[in-house]
């Protein structure tokens, strides 16, 4: 049995979620306290992906992506990165995939601590770094958790976008469940069938260990 | 020595309102802000803190200007040396009792004042424990000593007692008023409670309509 596609997998949605953090924390604290009013139109771009159909997003990334065009042209010639039918171009595309699975669990989350915490933090002369690092996020264990659960997730889960961006090839941009289309299409339903359990035990386990590990912190921390 | 001269608009109880105050305190007074809900007393401190910007005058504490619209001059909180203590503590629940006095250090201030500053409010056992265990009583002698930490030149009180029985309102009123006379503090206190405001305050400032109706001693307000 080929397990490529499940370590591919794994590794696709380890580099989406790492990248998700370091774009998803900056966006959400803008969005939860920014006063700019254009930050309605950023919050439904970054929600589109929930409405869209993966197949249209995959379509217009695969259209962007494409050398033939501008981005994938510019990307091509100054940086020599493809991003059609290539693991980069499938974290990049995940990751646009997945903004809104990560966005707006943090948002939430820094919406629900108490605006006397920033205010005291301020008048104890505490900038928005110290402020972010010290106060925000180790009181946000909940919705980062939430966050990296269903970015991580939604990465393993996806199939539209990977298949039109990235295509089917193998040990580069076969993951799992586009394996598994693969094995049904071939009618190798056993093959199929060992990738999907393997799949739901993988989830399952990841869910029940993180859950478990999150329970007994908050319990430590007097949260429960 | 604050001189202050402030304009905000205000949405009170009863709508829109405007505030419009201006007074001097001198430099070592502990002066009582009085006045019914939604006066504006909070917006007061709130503006001398940096928290919230006026729409109109100037600050100056010491002969240094905190604010002055004409010279679109605000310094940030973070810039004006005052503690500040909230009607809600505003403990953080991910640091411990001695943690939440280190994040009040400024950068190269000596650890010293911690242990001070512990020992003072008597909460020396409690080093170690989160705020979650400690009483309502503590949690506000730790918000009092945390807004101690910095050495403050101003203390800006914002009902702080209002949630505590009588008992540990007579202990608390106590520490302020020693925190007040040994760190040579201007003090702001806002209060509902007359007798508390009689009690620990020499001038009683009284703020009705957006704008000071009194300004002397508490007895010759209270009874009237």
């Amino acid at each position: 049995m080929d397990l490529s596609p499940f370590f591919l997998t794994l590794r696709l949605a380890l580099f989406t979620t790492l990248i998700l953090f370091l774009i998803g924390i900056p966006l959400a604290y803008w969005l939860a306290y920014s006063k700019y009013r254009i930050k309605y139109a950023v919050e439904a771009i970054v929600s589109l992906p929930l409405v869209l159909p993966p197949t249209v997003l995959g379509f217009y990334l695969l259209l962007a992506f494409s050398p033939e065009n501008a981005l994938g042209s510019v990307l091509d010639h100054y940086f020599d990165l493809r991003l059609v039918f290539t693991f980069p171009g499938l974290v990049v595309a995940s990751v646009i995939y997945s903004l809104p699975f990560m966005v707006q669990p943090l948002r939430s989350g820094f919406s629900g601590i108490p605006k006397a915490w920033l205010d005291t933090a301020q008048t104890l002369g505490k900038g928005r770094w110290v402020t972010l690092t010290r106060v925000l996020l180790p009181n946000m264990r909940n919705p980062l958790l939430t966050a990296a659960i269903l970015s991580f997730a939604h990465t393993v889960g996806e199939f539209g976008v990977v298949l039109m961006v990235g295509g089917n090839i193998p040990d580069e941009t076969r993951v799992i469940s586009v394996a598994i289309y693969n094995e049904v299409e071939a009618m190798n339903y056993k093959s199929a069938n060992t990738y999907s359990l393997l799949l739901i035990g993988f989830s399952f386990l990841v869910l029940l260990i993180t859950y478990w590990v999150n329970h007994d912190k908050n319990r430590v921390l007097g949260y429960d | 020595m604050i001189e202050l001269e402030l304009e905000k608009s205000l949405f009170g109880p009863e709508g829109r309102m405007k505030l419009k105050v201006s007074c001097f305190i001198g430099k070592g007074e502990l002066v009582g802000l009085y006045g019914p809900s939604g006066a504006g007393k909070s917006s007061i401190l709130r503006m001398i803190s940096g928290l919230m910007r006026p729409e109109a005058g100037k600050l100056r504490v010491d002969g240094e200007i905190w604010f002055d619209q004409d010279q679109k001059l605000h310094l940030k909180p973070q810039k004006r040396n005052i503690g500040m203590v909230f009607q809600e503590h505003s403990l953080f629940p991910n640091m411990t009792v001695e943690e939440n006095l280190e994040f009040a250090l400024e950068s190269g201030q000596e650890q010293k004042m911690v242990k001070e500053m512990l020992e003072r409010v008597g909460l020396e056992k409690l080093a170690k424990k989160r705020p979650s265990v400690l009483s309502g009583g503590q949690k506000q002698r730790l918000a009092l000593a945390r807004a101690m930490v910095r050495k403050p030149k101003i203390l800006l009180l914002d009902e702080p007692l209002s949630a505590l029985d009588w008992s540990m309102r007579n202990i608390l009123q106590q520490y302020i008023v020693q925190f007040h006379q040994e760190y040579d503090l201007t003090t702001l206190l806002v209060s509902h409670d007359a007798s508390e405001i009689s009690k620990m305050a020499k001038r009683v400032l009284v703020l009705e309509g957006g704008q000071f109706c009194f300004d002397g001693k508490p007895e010759a307000f209270f009874s009237r």
